[in-house]
């Protein structure tokens, strides 16, 4: 299956890729309203330090301790490969952020549980973080 | 006559079936199971009572699942015997099953101390099982005086459970600090100060002396208490009676290897009545936790259907929360404790023995906890990474560039 990955040396630390992953999963048409005076929380987080930066989302792991260690059933692998949660069953425990070893599972606005699902059920199709990277830093495709 | 079967439909049972599913599509799996209830998530139940789940939302699996994996259930009915000559064991029911292979998912039980005058007691109940909750959700009201015994996980998360729907909580325990199996002194002390400020009683170091009628009791330094809903939460035992009673190997529960097996040919073990190897301090033990019972469940259905995928990564882990405030802890508080974090809201606990991370506690800010939790899983050498970064923020940024590509860069 097609992931995100990083192409760390040419990662600008722009964070342009929080802001189109803040924005594509608004539900919101506009981007301005929805990022307007909004602090985004976007399911991808740039890390910078010394020079260097990368985002960092969920890596889609082929045997995910994130969804093991989901005491809700709220967490699965689908049958494409990508980890989805579903909210409405998520109780905001924090046992995946206990278990997943990239740091790339965080709480929500609502309280419950949020993650990269690739924005392939969302208007954007395809990850926007990688649409929007102007510099390659991410792509998505085979590994 | 069944291929395969499961004693217990919890989760634990649900990682067996996942795992014999794995290797082998068509072999008959039955699963016999004490509680009248789909597959569901036990931590659950207080998440209930306080209306972050319902009963609906609480199955662990899709409904279909016992269906798509060609299970059949036997479910309210107990297995009260094994016989392993003939494999088979037979049901409260009067029936009987025969196996090829057998799965221990039994769990544990309430475990009650003796204490003097508990028969007067009517509302009482544990804290284990959605009948449990319902039972206790069903006794209580807005002018409820509830009387908690155990400071432990399950008792403070029933307080959470419950505490807006009543009138009153007190904890007591013999222990002298809240959540001592997870939480250090400081720790301890930080989640007490932050429950009693929602309004929660403790009285610690004591323990009940004596129930005096079914609503008042005395307390070992003689505090007279005064209550009408009783939770018990002192504790659980494994429940390996069946096996002890065949003569297999239990410890303090069911003795298995990485794969599952245990002493007797055809039957393996999981979950929480089951033993396994705490890689955090290198000891045989009980880590009667979720994760690990569906990684022990699925790791021996998998040999159970011929397959060979050991789990041994074992570890204790915990993540719970306390209304707004959050708990993550991992492995074993032993050799050098580094406190990186103690303040009024937030508390944070590194531990490092031989060059590696081998337990955490962090209160408050538990962003990217599961970055430690590798660490530990892992047993990173700390030479290796940039401890200063990773001690200050669990980040990615701490690992050398060619583990960062590694991580970042590959599939996994």
């Amino acid at each position: 299956m097609k992931r995100v990955y990083v192409n760390e040396k040419w990662c600008l630390g722009c964070r342009l890729c929080e802001y189109n992953c803040a924005f594509a999963n608004s539900g919101m048409t506009d981007m301005v309203k929805a990022l307007n005076n909004v602090t985004i929380n976007p399911r991808i987080k740039v890390e910078k330090a010394n020079g260097i930066s990368f985002a960092v989302q969920c890596r889609h792991c082929k045997d995910p301790i994130c969804v093991r260690a989901c005491i809700a059933g709220a967490l699965h692998l689908d049958e494409d490969g990508v980890i989805r949660i579903d909210d409405t069953k998520c109780v905001g425990c924090h046992s995946c952020v206990m278990a997943c070893p990239y740091g790339a599972i965080m709480p929500s606005q609502k309280g419950v549980m949020q993650k990269c699902e690739l924005c392939l059920q969302n208007s954007s199709k395809e990850p926007a973080c990688v649409k929007g990277c102007p510099n390659h830093a991410i792509v998505y495709e085979e590994r | 006559m069944s291929d395969y079967v499961i004693i217990g439909n919890s989760i634990a049972a649900i990682g067996t079936i996942e795992g014999i599913r794995k290797v082998d599509t068509t072999g008959t799996i039955t699963v016999i199971g004490n509680e009248n209830h789909f597959v569901y998530g036990r931590p659950l139940i207080s998440y209930m009572l306080m209306g972050k789940t319902t009963l609906e939302k609480m199955n662990y699996r899709d409904l279909s699942f016992y269906d798509d994996n060609k299970v059949e259930t036997i479910l309210g009915v107990e297995v009260t015997a094994i016989d392993k000559d003939k494999k088979q064991v037979a049901l409260s029911n009067g029936s009987t099953v025969s196996y090829k292979k057998l799965m221990l998912a039994t769990g544990s039980r309430p475990f009650l101390p003796p204490m003097k005058g508990i028969e007067l007691v009517e509302k009482k109940t544990s804290f284990m099982t959605i009948d449990d909750a319902l039972k206790l959700d069903s006794m209580i009201n807005s002018e409820s005086n509830v009387l908690v015994v155990g400071a432990g996980l399950i008792g403070l998360k029933c307080v959470e459970g419950i505490l807006s729907k009543v009138k009153s909580i007190t904890v007591i325990d013999l222990a002298n600090r809240v959540l001592p199996s997870i939480l250090d002194e400081k720790g301890s002390d930080l989640v007490k100060a932050s429950l009693e400020k929602k309004g929660v009683k403790f009285i610690l170091g004591e323990s009940i002396a004596e129930f005096t009628s079914a609503a008042t009791a005395t307390t070992t330094q003689g505090k007279e208490l005064s209550f009408d809903t009783l939770v018990t939460a002192v504790g659980v035992r494994p429940n390996t009676q069946l096996f002890q009673a065949i003569g297999g190997q239990v410890n303090r529960g069911i003795v298995v290897d990485t794969l599952g097996k245990t002493s007797i040919e055809d039957i393996y073990a999981g979950g929480d009545c089951a033993e396994c190897f705490d890689i955090s301090c290198d000891t045989q033990r009980i880590v009667a936790i979720l994760p690990n019972a569906y990684f022990q469940g699925r790791a021996a259905g998998i040999s159970m259907a011929g397959g060979e995928e050991p789990f041994d990564q074992a570890m204790p882990m915990n993540s719970i929360g306390f209304f707004d405030l959050h708990i993550i802890t991992a492995g074993s508080y032993i050799g050098d404790k580094d406190i990186v974090l103690d303040d009024e809201n937030n508390y944070k606990v590194l531990f490092t023995k031989d060059n590696k991370l081998v337990g955490f506690i962090m209160i408050g800010d538990v962003q990217r906890a599961g970055i430690y939790t590798s660490l530990i899983r892992n047993k990173t050498p700390l030479d290796s990474i940039d401890y200063t970064l990773v001690r200050e923020h669990p980040q990615l940024m701490a690992f050398t560039l060619k583990d960062r590509q590694e991580k970042l860069g590959r599939s996994h």
